[in-house]
């Protein structure tokens, strides 16, 4: 078992420019299943990815694909035209905004965005008409999610990952690589991986990814990595408190940030004393969470959870 | 990005928002030219000279060249010499402001220069008031926070007497109604004009910090004049980089000497660069794992000198541009090459790294940790380059051999 993603996605993606394309085609490579691509400039033309597949997705097959993925003018067109269930979008930050909401509009029920930059107010009103929708957000500026072996969304190298164990959540993208990597070397795996994004407003945050994890059977602990700024970790901290049956191991980056800077996240900044990674371990250590002191414990603080 | 009092003055001022007549003056002569029109005009005798830093506390800050005199100054020498008095105390707070160091509790010990001052129009002051509009992360909204204890520290005020904070929330399909508008006027203690007065600033002022993607927009104070009017008597505005795009006037509101310079100069070579005071530069991709090397290094009891994320990858010319921002740090005894391939192959990014070393050369001691594809091939190349370069396995073990060296 898995969340978010597995073999059951049929994935669209939105923004078939040169980041869109190439991942959609290390997503095809993965064995991810990408049934239609929205780009209004090119409506009507096929894409065709072929190559070598990427062993660490499906080493069980064949060793080439030739794919080709039809393109849209609107999600709309797309989603009428096949069975997508998740969209993913690369679209440049101007329209960023609008290619999500577009996509919550025809109900697309899980919906990616990597795209870095949105503007904040932009992030604002696209939450806001998502709210009453039945569909749900990952990101933005973030950089996807993965269930090994079955579907990779998003932009993250798809060899580090290995079926296992263990649910990655994380603010920040090559953090995440880092956990995942741990993992695979200790043997204990991923069930599935999200990257929630380092932008101050996004879709789905670390309390809703828990609850996930902690009705997944085949979910045995989760690693989360958070940094400073906001409040996501102290929700998560009492959440966890609350209601997780698991054991949960945390790394938090920034304890040696100085106030009011943006630390290369636009979330990722210290305001009026607010937000400190201090206040943040602590919180999470006093809901029972294993602190990783360095982010090269991470692993081994899940293996001291798990124990 | 942060703009000076002045501008957000002048901006508030174009969208219809009561400020203080004012006029920004660079020398001594233009800010006693600034004082016989703003005399006139407002028919105050009282003038203010405002530092304009892009740090809060100027009032209570001092110079560090005139330790007795403050980054802001009432002159009421008018009250009694007319004119001609408060030109010449303009002339003599200009000439020992401008171009001296101020120092606040917010720029730390060093200090900022004053370039600019802002010379004001004195206003009869009633009641003095806090109003901030602000993104609040965990509603996904604006939120407006108003007080009455203006002038004060907010932070503190929000730690010490809680209930003295309110807030609204902003719908952002509705902006705020006036019922909220209202309510806050009544728990700011205002009746009658004052209060038709505050709830037209208000919204006016939450309408604005939408339409100009602010990030935050801070009134303190926020004052209630003698007259019963509301006006801007400070002003602190920052916007949202990711939608300056979109406003163009805005982003030319940039003052480049309140920045950084290597700041600056790894902005225009696409790598997002921090300085800080330790000896040990960074070098890493990705904001997270660049925040982390910091920690990192620190947990081992190393300073960082820097944040530095390169972003996706590390070719030649950022890994050349990034050793030249590094370096021209005299306090970086080392580097600390930190980069996680991912989809990047190692060989191209040892390559990215050779090169780069190559063009600009290497002062300091280097270690480098690569992961990923090829990794192997990768530190082969580093190995074999001839090059200063130590390589490490992991984090925790390239954190370690920086530190030592650098020791």
């Amino acid at each position: 078992m898995s969340i978010l993603v597995s073999t059951e996605t049929r994935l669209l993606v939105q923004g078939l420019g040169k980041t869109g394309r190439f991942h959609a085609d290390r997503s095809i490579a993965y064995g991810t299943e990408v049934v239609g691509a929205v780009h209004p400039s090119r409506a009507g033309e096929v894409e065709v990815f072929e190559g070598e597949t990427d062993a660490s997705g499906w080493p069980d097959r064949p060793g080439k694909y030739r794919v080709e993925v039809p393109i849209f003018r609107s999600v709309g067109e797309a989603a009428a035209a096949t069975n997508a269930n998740a969209s993913v979008v690369f679209v440049p930050p101007p329209s960023a905004a609008d290619a999500i909401m577009e996509a919550a509009a025809v109900g697309v029920p899980l919906i990616v965005a990597i795209t870095e930059g949105v503007p904040v107010a932009d992030m604002v009103l696209a939450k806001r008409y998502l709210a009453d929708k039945p569909v749900r957000l990952v990101g933005p500026n973030c950089p996807g999610v993965i269930t090994p072996r079955e579907c990779r969304i998003g932009i993250m190298p798809g060899y580090i990952h290995q079926p296992g164990r263990i649910g990655v959540v994380s603010r920040s993208g090559t953090l995440t690589y880092e956990a995942v990597y741990q993992l695979t070397r200790l043997g204990l795996g991923q069930t599935t991986a999200v990257g929630i994004g380092g932008d101050p407003v996004n879709g789905t945050n670390f309390v809703d990814v828990l609850r996930l994890f902690n009705d997944d059977p085949a979910t045995e602990g989760v690693v989360m990595i958070g940094e400073i700024g906001g409040t996501a970790e102290e929700e998560a901290a009492a959440f966890v408190a609350k209601e997780m049956r698991k054991p949960v191991a945390a790394f938090i980056a920034g304890t040696s940030a100085p106030p009011g800077k943006r630390m290369g996240h636009a979330g990722a900044i210290i305001s009026g004393g607010k937000g400190t990674a201090a206040a943040k371990i602590a919180a999470l250590q006093e809901a029972g969470i294993t602190i990783a002191p360095t982010p090269t414990d991470m692993g081994t603080a899940m293996v001291e959870a798990l124990a | 990005m942060k703009i000076h009092e002045y501008q957000a003055k002048q901006l508030m001022a174009a969208h219809g928002i009561p400020v203080p007549l004012g006029k920004v003056a660079v020398s001594v002569e233009a800010a006693v030219a600034a004082v016989r029109p703003l005399v006139e005009q407002s028919g105050n005798p009282v003038v203010v000279v405002k530092s304009q830093i892009h740090a809060g506390g100027r009032g209570k800050g001092t110079f560090k060249e005139h330790p007795d005199l403050r980054g802001v100054n009432v002159v009421t020498a008018g009250l009694q010499g007319g004119v001609e008095a408060t030109e010449a105390a303009v002339a003599d707070l200009a000439e020992r402001m401008l171009g001296s160091t101020l120092v606040t509790i917010q720029t730390g010990p060093s200090g900022k220069r004053v370039n600019r001052l802002y010379v004001e129009q004195g206003v009869n002051i009633d009641r003095e008031l806090y109003l901030a509009v602000l993104l609040d992360r965990a509603l996904a909204r604006n939120i407006v926070m108003a007080s009455t204890e203006g002038g004060m520290d907010i932070e503190k005020v929000a730690e010490e007497t809680p209930d003295k904070i309110l807030r609204a929330e902003v719908d952002p399909a509705v902006g705020l109604a006036t019922f909220q508008a209202n309510g806050l006027g009544w728990g700011l203690g205002l009746e009658g004009p004052a209060h038709t007065e505050f709830v037209l600033f208000v919204k006016t002022l939450t309408a604005m910090a939408t339409q100009l993607d602010t990030d935050l927009i801070e009134i303190n104070p926020l004052v209630v004049t003698k007259e019963a009017t509301v006006i801007a008597l400070d002003g602190k505005m920052g916007f949202d980089d990711n939608a300056l795009y979109r406003h163009p006037d805005i982003a030319n509101m940039r003052d480049e000497t309140e920045e950084d310079p290597a700041e600056l100069e790894a902005k225009e070579t696409g790598l997002s660069y921090i300085k800080l005071n330790g000896t040990i530069g960074c070098m890493v991709n990705g904001a997270g794992l660049a925040m982390s090397t910091m920690d990192i290094i620190k947990h081992f009891g190393g300073e960082p000198a820097n944040f530095l994320d390169v972003g996706g990858g590390a070719n030649a010319e950022q890994v050349a541009a990034a050793i030249r921002i590094i370096t021209a740090d005299p306090n970086v005894k080392g580097i600390f090459v930190n980069i996680f391939g991912g989809i990047m192959r190692c060989d191209t990014i040892a390559a990215g790294i050779i090169s780069g070393v190559k063009e600009v050369g290497l002062p300091v001691p280097m270690v480098v940790r690569l992961e990923g594809t090829n990794v192997e091939l990768g530190k082969q190349m580093l190995d074999e380059s001839g090059l200063n370069l130590v390589t490490a396995t992991d984090m925790k073990e390239g954190a370690q051999k920086i530190v030592e060296l650098t020791r």
